[in-house]
């Protein structure tokens, strides 16, 4: 018995895939949104959480931020690859945006060692407490993109499936968006 | 390839990081003035801005449906709702029949009041 992909919704015009993602990004909007209001209400009620936010390192995030904007970038090129029917060139913009998003991981990683031997740990106060869980969580969507994005790549390699290119990068470019909203909130309000 | 994708030009997607990459310097350097007006417009504002050209030339939402524009509308509306409904409790030290006392964010003991049939820290509540 055979079975039938929709690859379409043609009542909306929508391709599947990409209205999938689209539904994921509205309830990761809603997550993430959720967390940051409750940091911001939390943060404007405690004004000591600014002392707090004193000890994470500026440079570190802003760098961050230009490794993720980079990897955007090469996302955004894998899509045009992508458009152009170069499965092979998407691909490989694929990667290379992965090894972004692991070079954000590794910076992530020091800058968490550095913290918690200096005793910031995720108990040490409402502050940290959120800013453990925030940039935890916003690490874990790094992670599943990069592990989708291989997967991806993969098959863009032999010229199949192409259009994943297009709607993985619309969940990097999230996964991005949410860092720069979490970039000014725990490295520069201070 | 999607007709969506094939429908619409590609912007130049180098100029437009080269512009992120410009706001970025002026997230960072911006709050270095000390100025609490110049911090907030630097932090805040410009990641607005950047948000709104990742989300219109990366994330292709100025040739995406219109529907997809309500729907992630309607996701910001949520956390406006969540904010407005929370944030007065949140910033407040005390209202109807409440108030926040030294030790109010710790979790009450979890047996009950002898007598009473309420939990030990209801009664302040």
């Amino acid at each position: 018995m055979s079975s039938t992909i929709a690859t379409t919704r043609s009542a909306m015009g929508i391709p599947t895939g990409r209205l999938a993602v689209w539904w994921v990004v509205v309830s990761e909007i809603v997550i993430f949104g959720g967390l940051l209001a409750s940091y911001v209400m939390n943060r404007i009620a405690h004004a000591e959480w600014g002392a707090q936010a004193a000890h994470t390192n500026t440079w570190a995030g802003a760098f961050n931020t230009l490794v993720l904007l980079t990897s955007s970038l090469s996302a955004v090129y894998a899509h045009k690859a992508a458009v152009e029917g170069d499965g092979r060139r998407a691909a490989g913009f694929l990667r290379l945006t992965c090894l972004g998003g692991l070079v954000f991981l590794t910076v992530k990683a020091l800058e968490w060692r550095h913290e918690i031997v200096e005793g910031f740990v995720i108990q040490s106060g409402g502050f940290w407490g959120y800013y453990y869980t925030a940039a935890g969580l916003h690490a874990f969507h790094v992670i599943a993109g990069m592990a989708v994005m291989l997967w991806v790549a993969s098959s863009a390699e032999k010229n199949q499936d192409l259009h994943r290119v297009e709607n993985i990068g619309i969940y990097w470019h999230f996964v991005d968006l949410v860092w720069i909203f979490l970039f000014p909130l725990l490295y520069i309000a201070r | 390839m999607s007709a969506h994708a094939q429908a619409h030009s590609h912007p130049n997607y180098l100029k437009v990081y080269a512009i992120l990459v410009a706001l970025l310097a002026v997230s960072v350097f911006g709050p270095m003035l000390g100025i609490r007006t110049v911090t907030l417009i630097a932090a805040f504002g410009v990641a607005l801005v950047k948000a709104y050209m990742v989300a219109r030339n990366f994330m292709h939402l100025n040739v995406e449906k219109r529907w997809i524009h309500w729907a992630l509308g309607l996701a910001l509306v949520f956390m406006v709702l969540l904010y407005a409904g929370v944030s007065p409790d949140v910033g407040r030290d005390s209202g109807q029949r409440w108030v926040k006392t030294a030790g109010w964010h710790q979790l009450p003991p979890s047996h009950e009041q002898p007598g009473t049939g309420k939990e030990a820290g209801e009664a302040g509540h």
